[in-house]
């Protein structure tokens, strides 16, 4: 049982740390890859709370959340790789001359 | 046990902490990827708050759907967010602020979770507890009440999911090229 708490502290704390890169990534693939991680620790998460309460058929809802964080991912990177929005924030304004010059 | 408390709170500071990064951010890829790890964290304080059915909901269609459809939406269209000033507006702020006061005062009445005296648990629950299994046949209880007690409501919730999607399929299934030449005859 305290196997398990010391487990979900431990993807609490990576979770903090993705949220941190998501909020503060300067490019969208830290942000994307930010994302990912989350996801995969939030699976983590579901996982080691499914056993801590008792309750293994929670175990589904971890796999539902890891296909719809890889069917997420892979929207949004083909997105990016269209090329528009490729900028975030402050570059916003030299994709757009990028984009008249075209 | 006492790590539920510990968890509910780390999530509802990461919640927050998005919100504020919603708010503050510039790029609409990147706002829409934060919405949709901010649907993924509200499913999983569903889930710690017992209630797995609705943490499948949201996590399929907040998470899952809604973001692939602002995506799609964002390659569509081609406008862009545009900056605007910091200077604070009062009048907004205040109407946001007394709206968050209500909504925090109406919180004292709401039931306690989990409370056996709460409303909603005096009206039905004790014979579809006592005698649910029996009448439909259906193992899950919540399926039972979902599926049986109130089946003409969930056949209407289908039928506005099913409008939704034929409404979304007409607006973003169209053939990309067609539409742009048209655009560019007319004048």
């Amino acid at each position: 049982m305290s196997m398990f708490v010391v487990a979900a502290v431990a993807i609490l704390i990576s979770m903090a740390m993705a949220v941190a890169r998501a909020v503060l990534g300067p490019t969208v693939f830290d942000r994307i890859l930010a994302v990912n991680m989350f996801g995969t620790k939030s699976v983590l998460l579901v996982a080691a709370f499914a056993f801590l309460s008792g309750r293994p058929d929670v175990l589904d809802i971890a796999l539902l959340y890891s296909l719809l964080n890889f069917l997420g991912v892979v929207a949004a990177l083909r997105l990016v790789e269209r090329g528009e929005y490729f900028s975030d924030g402050p570059d916003v304004k030299g994709s757009a001359n990028k984009e008249e010059s075209t | 046990m006492a790590i539920d408390p510990v968890i509910n709170f780390m999530l509802l500071v990461f919640l927050v902490v998005m919100a504020f990064t919603i708010l503050r951010l510039s790029g609409m890829l990147a706002m829409t990827i934060i919405f949709g790890l901010y649907s993924l964290l509200m499913a999983g304080l569903f889930m710690v708050m017992d209630a797995p059915d609705v943490a499948f909901t949201e996590a399929a269609v907040g998470s899952g759907v809604s973001t692939v459809l602002m995506l799609v939406t964002l390659s569509l269209t081609k406008t862009r967010h545009e900056r605007h000033t910091r200077k604070i507006q009062w009048r907004p702020l205040l109407v946001v602020l007394l709206t968050g006061a209500a909504l925090i005062y109406g919180i004292h009445d709401i039931a306690n979770m989990g409370d056996t005296d709460a409303p909603a648990q005096q009206h039905v629950a004790d014979r579809y507890i006592s005698s649910g299994q029996q009448e439909t046949g259906v193992p899950n209880l919540v399926t039972a009440v979902l599926a049986s007690y109130r089946g003409f409501d969930t056949l209407g919730e289908v039928v506005v999911i099913f409008t939704a999607g034929i409404g979304i399929m007409l607006l973003l299934g169209r053939p990309c090229k067609k539409g742009r030449v048209e655009d560019d005859q007319t004048p």
